[in-house]
Formats: structure tokens, C-alpha cells, sequence
């Protein structure tokens, strides 16, 4: 018997049509958006704490900005890869379309790493106070550069899991994350243990808001709409990204909250520093996970 | 002038003549299409009952791809068509991204962005689209729905109370039609899509890097 026949009345199968496209934006795009919220994180974390430890955050100066700049080349380098016609970027600049959230990504994203070559020389050639007032600048243009692809995804209208009202406190959520996680790292012995307990703090908090809210949108809540639950179905039962997601939900969440919580009752900087590592990896995963199951559903 | 389409799904039986004027009149790439015939099957052997579904750009006059499109590269005609200028195009596939009807791919010989253009270059030498010219029960019925005279726009009239658009809550206004469209024919989510019944599904191109 073909399957078509051992149909239930209301049942339906597509008996014949063209191969679906796959996955259109891959693996690349994911370490674009986990790049970025290093880059943009790092930044908010060194001003923290040149307002809240000074005395940690003056060491930090030139290590943060040339990291921020590095993985913001990294964001645009990956950016550039996943163009299928890499060599016509340019026509973004010469030719922009400003409905586009790509256009204004791109060029806040170009005005972001212009001020972080600044910042890289300015730190480079110790010129604190003038470091500082540039400073204030970048970490407001951060704040953008994290959010617009939350404006991107939501300009994805094909795609509904991107439109969650929350995205945006994702993105920012990231980037605290990510921030923090990398400042534990970055810091080593530049860090006193009070500025490490704050960035731990930092840490958790975000793990703990992002954690509530995927939990909120994806497991528990009802309201959703019939694409949307389509999409979660990957991510529940026996679902092709189950797995991949409730590892990057313990990575990234989970497992860095209880870290944080044994570091502080040990005084343990090395469980810390295994929670900021986790967190890395795992945003990754969360991260891919997000980007790759609305792909995965049939458009037409 | 606002163009537009209409498929009377009563009169489409499925033979594909739509689907292959297309892919010669744009030469358009094996394992791609512009326009597609979609075949969902319903029911219990003997009961069966078989839809016929050509799929192609809805021209929406509130088209996201147009909207996300960084460089304009997707952009109205005057007729109302959304065209593709290929040489604008980066490749980015925002508008893959974003069009709710899947009817945007990417070209794997120029890796830019293409759909169904409603054949405006046809249009422009006051010609009809080829999948019209081919149809052979003139199932598609295509014209100016701005003109209440239209072929088209009698059409609409004539079927108000079976006429449906895909996907309209998506609030994207789209130019084109079906007639006796179910949610079978027009909602993905309401077929189950099992393996081994797909054409070309196999066809691969060189890949880009990341391999899409």
C-alpha cells in the first residue's frame, strides 16, 4: 500500500513537490551573533566597572577594547562569509535601502568598530580621560549594534519564532552574558575578587532573566501561534533539536547559576571561571538552536 | 495599475505546463523554481481525493522582502510587480528569510536572490506571463485589478465567496488569488510532507561557504 492510501480521512500528505531549500542561514550566522555579543558585552562590562571598581576596571582598558575589537571583526568577518556575493557589500553603503534592518546594522556595526580602532589607541597609548569620554560613546552605540538583530530577525516575517516580543531583552541578555563571562576570563589577576563577584553577579542575573524567559515563551506558555508551535515542536520530544537545546539551556543557564553560587560560598575563582566558560560555549549552542528550527519548517 | 493573479484551483489539474514555461522562458536552474505545482493528496484509499497547487511570488504590495532588502535590490515596478534587479543583489537571503510564502531562492549560477517576476519583461512588450500562455485550461487568469473591467477583477467578483489568499494574517497584501483554495492546498502546516516524494530533491550545486 503507497502511504497516500492508509491516510485517515482528515489527513493529508504533499504526494509530490520540488526539494524544499535547507537551512539558508547556517553555522555562520550563529557565530555572528555570538561574536557580537562578546564584542558588545565586553564593553558594557569595562563600563561597569570603571564606575563601580575603578581600581580593576583601569587595567582593563586596552585588554577590553582590543578584544571588543576583535570579535567585532570576527561578527563582520562571518557577516561578509555568509553573503553569497561577498564582493557587492559595498552596495549596502553606495546603495541603501533604510527600511532594511541590515542597512542600519550595517552601519552602526561600521561607526562601532571605528570608535573601538579609537578606543584600541587610545588604550594603546594610555590616555585615560580621553579613553573614558570615548568610551561613554561606544557603550551607548552598543546598546544598537546588540539590538538590531533583533530588528533583523524581526523584519524575518517568514520566520514567527524570531518575532517573540522578548528577542530584543534577549539580545541584550546575551550580550551581559557573554560580557561578563569574558571579563571573568579576561581579567586574571587585573580583577580583585570584588569586581569578579560583581561580574558573577552580572553573569548570573542575565543567566537566570534569559533562562525565565525561554522557558516562559517556548515550554511553558500556551499562547502561540500555529507556526510558532510547529517550530517547538524541534525543540520538544523527540524533536530534531531537543537535545542540542535543553544542552545549551544547562550550559549557558543553569549550570553557570549553581557555579556562581558554589564560587561565592567557597570563594572559588576557578569555579567561576568554569561557569564564564560554559556560558560561552553554551550561548553558542542556544543561540544555533534558535536560529536553526524556524529553517527547518516548510514555507509553502 | 496594480497587477495581479488568480488560479482557479477547480480548473488546474496539475499537468505542470505552468511549471516548465516558467523554467524556459527564465531559465531558471535545475533544483530551483519561480513557479511550482504542489500535489497534496487527502483521504483513505478508495476515498481519495487529490489538490493541485500552483505556488509562486504573491507580489504583496506590503512585500517584507522589499522591506528587508538592504540594497533595494527588490523593489516595485509601477505596475505593482516586485521585481529583482540581480546585479544589485549581495546574497545576504534576508528576503529567503523573509518571504512567508518560501517564494524566494537562491540562484546557485549567479548566488543572488530570484522568484517569479510575473514575467515582467514579458509584461513590459505587452505580453502575458508564460505559465498563462501555457496553461491549458486557463486556470491562471492574470490583469489589472485596479480596472473593475478586467478579466480579473470579474473573476474576484464573480467568486467572492470562494476566493482566499495565503497566509493573510501575515498582513503582507497579497496580489494573488485562489479560487476553491482549501486549507489543504494553501496552509503548509495542514499536510505532512513524508519523504521520497520530491523532485530533484537530491539535485546539489557547489556550495558557498557554511553550505547554503
Amino acid at each position: 500500500m503507497a502511504a497516500h492510501e492508509m491516510l485517515a480521512a482528515t489527513n493529508a500528505v504533499v504526494s509530490l513537490d520540488v526539494g524544499l531549500p535547507g537551512i539558508v542561514w547556517p553555522w555562520l550566522v550563529t557565530v555572528n551573533m555570538w561574536a557580537k555579543s562578546i564584542g558588545t558585552g565586553v564593553i558594557f562590562m569595562l563600563f561597569l566597572l570603571l564606575r563601580t571598581h575603578p581600581e580593576s576596571g583601569k587595567n582593563l582598558r586596552f585588554m577590553t577594547a582590543a578584544t571588543a575589537f576583535i570579535f567585532i571583526n570576527i561578527f563582520l568577518l562571518f557577516t561578509l562569509a555568509d553573503l553569497h556575493q561577498p564582493f557587492r557589500m559595498w552596495h549596502i553603503f553606495f546603495h541603501p535601502h533604510w527600511t532594511s534592518a541590515i542597512t542600519w546594522g550595517s552601519f552602526m556595526a561600521s561607526a562601532f568598530l571605528g570608535l573601538l580602532t579609537l578606543l584600541v589607541f587610545l588604550g594603546y597609548t594610555k590616555k585615560d580621560e580621553t579613553f573614558d569620554k570615548v568610551l561613554l560613546w561606544t557603550a551607548i552605540l552598543a546598546i544598537p549594534v546588540t539590538l538590531y538583530t533583533a530588528a533583523l530577525m524581526a523584519q524575518c516575517t517568514a520566520r514567527e519564532l524570531w518575532q517573540m516580543p522578548a528577542e530584543s531583552a534577549q539580545m541584550i541578555l546575551a550580550a551581559l552574558l557573554a560580557g561578563s563571562a569574558a571579563m571573568i576570563l579576561l581579567g586574571g589577576s587585573k580583577l580583585t575578587y570584588e569586581a569578579k563577584k560583581s561580574l558573577g553577579v552580572v553573569l548570573g542575573l542575565s543567566a537566570l532573566m534569559a533562562f525565565i524567559i525561554y522557558m516562559a515563551e517556548y515550554v511553558f506558555g500556551p499562547q502561540k501561534a500555529e507556526e510558532v508551535a510547529a517550530t517547538l515542536e524541534y525543540i520538544k520530544g523527540d524533536g530534531a533539536y531537543t537535545v542540542m537545546f535543553w544542552i545549551g539551556q544547562w550550559m549557558t543557564y543553569l549550570l553557570p547559576m549553581l557555579l556562581i553560587v558554589l564560587s561565592r560560598a567557597s570563594k572559588s575563582e576557578n569555579i567561576l571561571k568554569l561557569a564564564a566558560i560554559l556560558a560561552l560555549v553554551g550561548l553558542f549552542i542556544v543561540k544555533h538552536v534558535w536560529l536553526m528550527i524556524p529553517q527547518l519548517l516548510p514555507m509553502s | 495599475m496594480q497587477l495581479g493573479f488568480l488560479v482557479d484551483l477547480h480548473l488546474c489539474m496539475g499537468c505542470k505546463g505552468c511549471e516548465i514555461a516558467c523554467k524556459v522562458e527564465n531559465e531558471v536552474p535545475l533544483s530551483t523554481w519561480r513557479l511550482r505545482v504542489k500535489y497534496v493528496d487527502v483521504g483513505t484509499f478508495p476515498e481519495t481525493k487529490r489538490t493541485f497547487t500552483p505556488l509562486r511570488c504573491n507580489h504583496c504590495t506590503n512585500a517584507p522582502c522589499e522591506r528587508i532588502c538592504p540594497v533595494s535590490a527588490l523593489h516595485y515596478l509601477d505596475n505593482g510587480i516586485v521585481n529583482i534587479d540581480k546585479e544589485r543583489c549581495i546574497g545576504c537571503a534576508g528576503c529567503v528569510m523573509a518571504c512567508p510564502y518560501g517564494a524566494i531562492y537562491i540562484d546557485p549560477q549567479t548566488n543572488t536572490a530570484d522568484k517569479c517576476t510575473y514575467c515582467a519583461h514579458r509584461i513590459a512588450s505587452s505580453m502575458m506571463p508564460a505559465c498563462v500562455v501555457a496553461c491549458p485550461v486557463e486556470a491562471n487568469i492574470f490583469g489589472d485589478v485596479d480596472d473593475a473591467a478586467s478579466n480579473i477583477s470579474k473573476y474576484i467578483q464573480r467568486n467572492q465567496s470562494n476566493i482566499q489568499v495565503r497566509k493573510a494574517e501575515r498582513g503582507t497584501n497579497p496580489m494573488h488569488w485562489y479560487v476553491n483554495g482549501g486549507q489543504v492546498a494553501l496552509n503548509p502546516l495542514a499536510s505532512e510532507r513524508p519523504e521520497g516524494h520530491h523532485l530533484f530533491g537530491k539535485m546539489t550545486s557547489k556550495m558557498p561557504i557554511g553550505g547554503h
